[in-house]
Formats: structure tokens, sequence, C-alpha cells
């Protein structure tokens, strides 16, 4: 295993020991929710809600940026992927995410050239080996995937590749706090927060929020120590009426963050106001490109103005996301919703509440 | 976000003019930008996510693990017989 | 604020993609697509009883008092050579493999290739090599054979089709509806191998590593398996879909469920760091020469032993046992002693980040 670490975080002991401590300091219910789809995806994998107390209910939030990536962005793809001279490069998540009347997979099956990357950095490895054609990155996510999206266009300007563009459509996790803290139903005890994106940004950020909520928030890694020893600290910090910023992820993560990731992130990119699938338009919630590398944006790149696409009211992925219910509870769950045949995100990533649960469920 | 996974640096390079190292990543290599983690040297960590390192990754911990991983140790030192796996 | 309260409350969500009205990539992935396609479109309208029992092979009528056993398999795989073989050495054994998991000798294939037009000859050549050697060791003839030429562009370089034939002893019986409550489930080595060796060889995921495809032809060790231990109930190669995928089917033809020890199946570390980075699962990667073994618990050991003493069967490990349960799930229990409910593939299986 590469790591310099003596302690093995999927130590089978370690984690039991850390539960057991949970359940010998709660003496009541508390609602805890994981930010992140990849903290949802390990606790489903492990199976470590089966090892929490009964108190403890763990929601699983908007942290799936696939999930919340909108219609009007993923019109965008389509429309860019239908064209001939375009290769459209995504992460392989967003393939099979329902758009308003198909998805990139389906299109990809029609003729479109759509191309998984796993980097951004191997598109423009695309844009060079493809002159004659225009390679448009796709770029979704929260904070974590932003500083290669802007190494990515800082390489391209500085070897002249010029048919390398990016759909900008990425957005940043404490406004999508605020507004589950601000929500009329708030149900949240407590945040556990994301490792990936703190190690970027660190979790200075969070400080107001914990502050201004009164909610403790934990930043966490995604294995099972790191995940327990989150949620105890988060319990600890509910039992004890403290409502702090605490780091459970030390060895990835400090308060400040990888300060060169953010000026990369504060050169190439400025927070605009984005649609967030579901909940609607967040002012500086998204990242688009500072003046200096509007050139590279594919919007005006193609003059792409989608209309506003309105949602139909099939799915309960918006309840889901802020933890008003559970995805089983859903009608339409594991019988017209499968991620075969998803009706919303949340059933297509495998980071997103309703695919975990069907994937993961114990059964009966 | 997620599968971030940590890798060690092999070899540090420029491709192009952007900082680059071949990691290994527990038997597998793969090119990493360290665009933003420019001060790494061979041996080193960093947690690698979508080809780029995002940190580099130190061995401090969470103090409530290494409490508890004192006792479970305190525990076993006290209780040879018990120990398995 | 208040705007973004009520718009919490109103999410909505597109309009079902159920219906598909062009075949996915996920329609061969030998997930659930693939069986859906199957079952709604190839046994609907071509049914019979043979087709329809699922299994590798058909075992047809007996002559001599040994059943006739056939198989077909087409393969398309991209890229042609990869590390660890290429087409050619895959669709010999694939075939030669199918054939052997009904229990039967292998005797004889046919090949026919589909050729693209500026298709490089030394590259057929190296692949028609390849097939000899596999032959050579399988101790397997090619007895017929095609050849056809498309327009360029027309096919993907080159695709083989192939049937295998071989003779079943009457008596013997092994197909997937037969796994019972108490048997023991056997992998016989380490599992992803083949998968992620493709996966690295598409070459735009960035990465390198000596993970090699395990392409194999297993006769020779189900012939010695059988040999020790007659009374197997199960044999399946885990192709696509891989392990995981494979159970299932066995679990639903069987009505049993299967339970999984995680910590016992064995995945090489280099195939464990790559699917973690490109969040892949090795349950589901495909498997080109490994085997799936079902027979009763007391035969275990013996069955463990002589797989350990083949070449292709060194990292042969018990890993699970089947229960009663006529749910057909397969469920996995983690190192932490937490379960959880294992499905097929749902369809083609993405590199994501999340």
């Amino acid at each position: 295993m590469t790591s310099p670490l003596p302690i093995d975080h999927r130590s089978p002991a370690l984690t039991l020991r850390l539960a057991e401590e949970i359940k010998s300091i709660i003496s009541q219910p508390w609602n805890i929710m994981e930010i992140c789809g990849g903290q949802t995806h390990a606790i489903m994998q492990y199976g470590l809600d089966q090892l929490l107390p009964k108190k403890i209910r763990m929601i699983h939030g908007p942290g799936c940026p696939v999930c919340v990536t909108s219609l009007e962005a993923i019109e965008n793809a389509l429309t860019l992927a239908n064209q001939p001279q375009v290769i459209l490069t995504s992460f392989g998540d967003m393939l099979r995410v329902p758009g308003a009347s198909t998805d990139l997979l389906t299109a990809r099956s029609h003729g479109a050239d759509i191309r998984v990357v796993y980097s951004p950095l191997e598109a423009v490895k695309i844009a060079q080996a493809n002159p004659h054609k225009q390679v448009v990155f796709f770029a979704i996510g929260f904070e974590t995937t932003v500083p290669a999206i802007a190494a990515s266009i800082q390489h391209a300007r500085r070897n002249c590749i010029s048919n390398y563009s990016i759909l900008p459509a990425n957005v940043l996790v404490p406004p999508a706090m605020e507004a589950i803290l601000d929500g009329e139903n708030r149900l949240v005890n407590a945040f556990l927060a994301a490792g990936h994106v703190c190690a970027v940004m660190g979790f200075h950020e969070y400080l107001p929020i914990a502050e201004k909520y009164r909610c403790p928030i934990v930043v966490t890694g995604f294995e099972p120590v790191d995940l327990m020893s989150g949620i105890l600290m988060a319990v600890s910090q509910l039992e004890e009426d403290r409502f702090e910023v605490e780091n459970a992820y030390n060895r990835a993560v400090t308060q400040e963050g990888n300060l060169a990731a953010q000026a990369l992130i504060k050169e190439v990119f400025e927070p605009v106001e984005r649609k967030w699938r579901g909940i609607g338009s967040i002012p500086l919630s998204g990242l688009g490109l500072a003046a200096k590398y509007k050139d590279f944006d594919a919007v005006s790149r193609f003059r792409l103005n989608p209309t506003p696409i309105p949602e139909s009211p099939l799915c309960l992925a918006g309840k889901v996301l802020q933890g008003l219910i559970d995805p089983p509870e859903c009608l339409a769950f594991g019988a017209t919703c499968t991620p075969a045949n998803p009706l919303g995100a949340p059933m297509v990533s495998s980071e997103g509440a309703c695919n975990a649960y069907y994937r993961y469920q114990k059964g009966s | 976000m997620c599968l971030g996974i940590p890798g060690k640096i092999i070899e540090i390079y420029s491709l192009e003019g952007t900082p680059m190292a071949k990691v290994d990543l527990g038997g597998a290599q793969q090119e990493v930008c360290i665009a933003t983690t420019p001060e790494v040297k061979p041996g080193d960590y960093v947690l690698v996510h979508a080809g780029f390192a995002l940190n580099i990754l130190t061995d401090e911990e969470a103090q409530a693990t290494l409490d508890l991983l004192k006792q479970i140790e305190n525990f076993n030192a006290a209780h040879p017989e018990l120990l398995h796996d | 604020m208040d705007e973004i309260s009520n718009h919490l409350q109103a999410f909505n969500c597109p309009v079902p993609l159920s219906q598909h009205d062009s075949i996915l990539i996920g329609h061969g992935s030998g997930g659930i697509l693939t069986h859906e396609l199957i079952k709604g479109l190839f046994q609907k309208l071509l049914g019979n009883e043979f087709l329809n029992a699922g299994n590798d092979a058909a075992v047809l009528h007996a002559i001599n008092g040994e059943n006739l056993v056939v198989s077909t398999d087409a393969h398309i795989v991209s890229p042609l050579f990869f590390p660890g073989g290429d087409i050619g050495r895959l669709a010999v054994c694939g075939t030669v493999n199918d054939v052997a998991m009904m229990g039967a000798r292998v005797e004889a294939l046919t090949a026919s290739f589909i050729i693209e037009e500026g298709f490089a000859v030394s590259d057929l050549e190296s692949i028609v090599a390849s097939m000899a050697d596999a032959c050579r060791e399988a101790e397997v003839k090619v007895v017929a054979g095609d050849t056809k030429v498309t327009e360029r562009g027309k096919s993907d370089g080159l695709f083989i089709s192939t049937s295998g034939f071989g003779w079943l002893p009457s008596g013997r019986q092994i197909a997937g509806n037969l796994a019972q409550s108490g048997d023991a489930v056997i992998i016989s080595g380490p599992v992803g191998n083949h998968g992620v060796a493709i996966v690295q060889a598409r070459g735009n995921l960035g990465f390198t590593s000596s993970v090699q495809s395990d392409v194999a032809p297993l006769n020779g060790m189900i012939a010695g398996l059988l040999d020790a231990v007659p009374e197997v109930h199960v044999l399946r190669d885990p192709t696509r879909g891989g392990l995981a995928t494979t159970l299932v089917e066995i679990a639903r033809q069987s009505g049993v469920s299967i339970e999984l020890e995680e910590s016992q199946i064995p995945v090489d570390q280099p195939v464990r760091s790559i699917c973690e980075m490109l969040g892949l699962d090795p349950l589901y990667m495909a498997n080109e020469g490994k085997l799936i073994l079902i027979l009763p618990n007391s035969s275990a050991d013996r069955a463990l032993e002589t797989l350990h003493a083949h070449k292709y069967g060194q990292g042969a490990a018990l890993i699970g046992k089947v229960r009663e349960n006529s749910s057909g799930k397969l469920w996995l229990r983690t190192p932490l002693g937490t379960t959880r409910v294992l499905d097929m593939l749902s369809a083609e299986m993405l590199p994501r980040i999340c």
C-alpha cells in the first residue's frame, strides 16, 4: 500500500473501536449530513451506517456535482457534441445523466464524438492530436477538479493549442452548505465536509458558516477510519453543544489549504452565478473564466445560448439532496427509477444518494 | 470530491512547460501534474485526483484517531492472547 | 434566501429515458442491459430449450453415450493487441473455456474472420499465430473457417467469430442452475486483470502498469479438476460483467443466494490501485482465464489442492458459500463485518472522478 503512514485507515479493529466510542457518548438523535458523494459512496461500500448507533441519521447531501449540474449545461454539452467538428471530452460521471430529452451516452450511440477522459490534460492532448477539430472539456465538479482544469487551460495557452476550450460548470461547496442550512425545514445538525475539496481550499471558509448556523463542521477523508473519526468528532461537538470546524483528515488537509492551487484558480477563474439543478440560481456559487482567459470559454466560442429548461415534477431528487427523504421513500425508487433507467441524476451517479442506496442496499 | 488516492513521487519532469511527475500509485504509474505542488521531490507522497496532485500528504493524524489507537495498543499489550490478524 | 428554499421544495427532474431505440455500448457489457436484450429480443424470437437454459454452451443430444456440446462467440475487443494477449488468443480461449465450463472435452473450433480493407497482413499473421499457439496449448484444432473483407471504414480492423464443439460424458451434469445450499464457492485466482489490462491498453486514461490480461485456455485445468473432484455442480468463467455479475446469474438460475467474504477475494495490488483511481470495481471487471467453481463444501479442500497444482490455478481461493434463501441475491460481507448486496453490472462501467 502506497502510504507514508503507520495507520491502516481500513483497519477493522480501529473502525469498530471508533464506532463503539460513538455509541458510548451519544445521548440523543442527531442528523449528520456528509457533503460529498464520495463520502456517501464509502459509507455504503463499507456498510458504515450498519456500525453506527440508530440515533445517528446520516443524510446524503448534494456533494455530487454531477447531480447538481444544470439541465442547461447538459444541453450545451449535447449541442456541442452533435457538431461534426467537435470532440466533446468529459469525466465518465456525466455520460449517463439525463438531460431534458437525452443523455451524452445515447448521443454517443447516435454518432456524436464523445470521449471519456480521466484528466483535463488528456483532453488537451486530444486537441493536439486532432488539430482540425475543436476539443471541448465539460468542466464539472466542485473545487477539487478546478486546479487541474485551470492547469489544462494554462498549458493550452502556453503551447498555443487554440482548438481547446471548456464548458464551465464547476460549483462551489460553501454556498451549497448555506443553502441547505437556510432551508425551511433545517434537519441537519452537523456537516462532514469533503476532504478533497478541503485539501485544495482549506477549511477557513467554513468558520463563519459554523458560527452563523451554530453547526459543527468536521472535515473527513474517505476511508472507514477517516469517516468514523469524523463522525465521532461531530457527535462529540453536538453532545457538548460546541459548533466548531474541526479537521479529521490532517494528513491531506490544513486550514489554509493549498495556496498555490488557490492562486491558480483565482488566476484563471472567477466566481459567477450558477444554476444548480433543482435548486435554482445561487449567486457566486459557480466558477466562470476570468477575462484574461475568456477565449477558452466554449459558450462564447460556439455562441451557445440555450433557453432555460423547465424541469418536470417526476423525481424527488431535490428532497433527497436536502435530506428530507431517503431514496427508498421515493415511490419511483427501484421501480421506474433504477441505475439502468434513471429518472434523475442521483440515481445515475455512482456517488448519488439514490444510486448508493440502490447498489448497496441490504435487501430484505 | 472523492477518488483521490495517495501516490509516491518517482521522478519530476516538465511537459511542454507544465511541471509533471511520474507517480507510483500502489503498482500503477501515472503522469501527474504538480503545478500546484512544485516543491515535491522523489519519495514524497501526494494526493492524486484526476491526474493532478491536490496537496502533499503528511503523516499527521486526527487526534481522536491517535487517542483510540493508543487505547487499542495498550489493550493489545495487556491481552496478547487475544491478538488476531 | 427564501427564494432558494422555495426552489429546494420544488426540485424536479426530466422525463425517464427507459426506451432504447438504438443499441448502446452497455448492451454489450454483460450486465443488465445485455440480459434485457437477450431475454427481450433474442430469446423471444429464437428461443428454445437449449438457448433459454442460459449456460455458456448448449448440451445437445447424445451419441454413443456422450452429449455433443456447442458454443459460439464473437470477439470485437479493442485494441486488438493488449498486455498479455490479443484478439486471436482471446477468441480461442474464450470458446474453449465456454465448452469446457460444461464439463466437456473440447475437440474442435471454427473461426470466421471479418477483416477491414487495409488491415496489415503482418498483424493478421501475428494474431493467427497467436491462435495457433493457444490451440496447441488447449489441444484443439480449428477445423473450419471463413474469411470476409469489408470496405475500409465498415468494420473496426478485425472481428473474429468462433464456435466450439466438445463431448460431455453421459451422467456428468454441470450447469448454472445446479448450485445447492451449503456449497462452497471458489475462484481460481485473482480477479479484474483482463478488464484492467484492456482499459490500460486503450491508452487514454493516463497510466501504465505491469497488469496483464489473464487470458488462458482452462480446459486442461478443468479436466484435472473433474478427475479429482467429479462432484462439481457449477463451473463458469466470469467474463463480461465480472465475478459479481456472473455469481448473480448463477444465484438466479439456481434459485439460491450466495454470500461472499470480501477479504477472501484475491485481487492483485496494481489492479486494486488502478480500480480505486478510476472508480472501477474489480468485482465487475472481466476475466478471461479464471473460473468460478461451486461444489459440495466437503470437496472444497481437495478442489483447491488440485487447482493450486496447476499453473492457471495457483491463486485459487475459497470465497463464499451458497445459502438456502431463494432470493437469487449475492451478498458481500466486508472486513468490518457489515454486508451489502451486489447486483449485476447495470451498463457499461465508466471511469469516474467522484
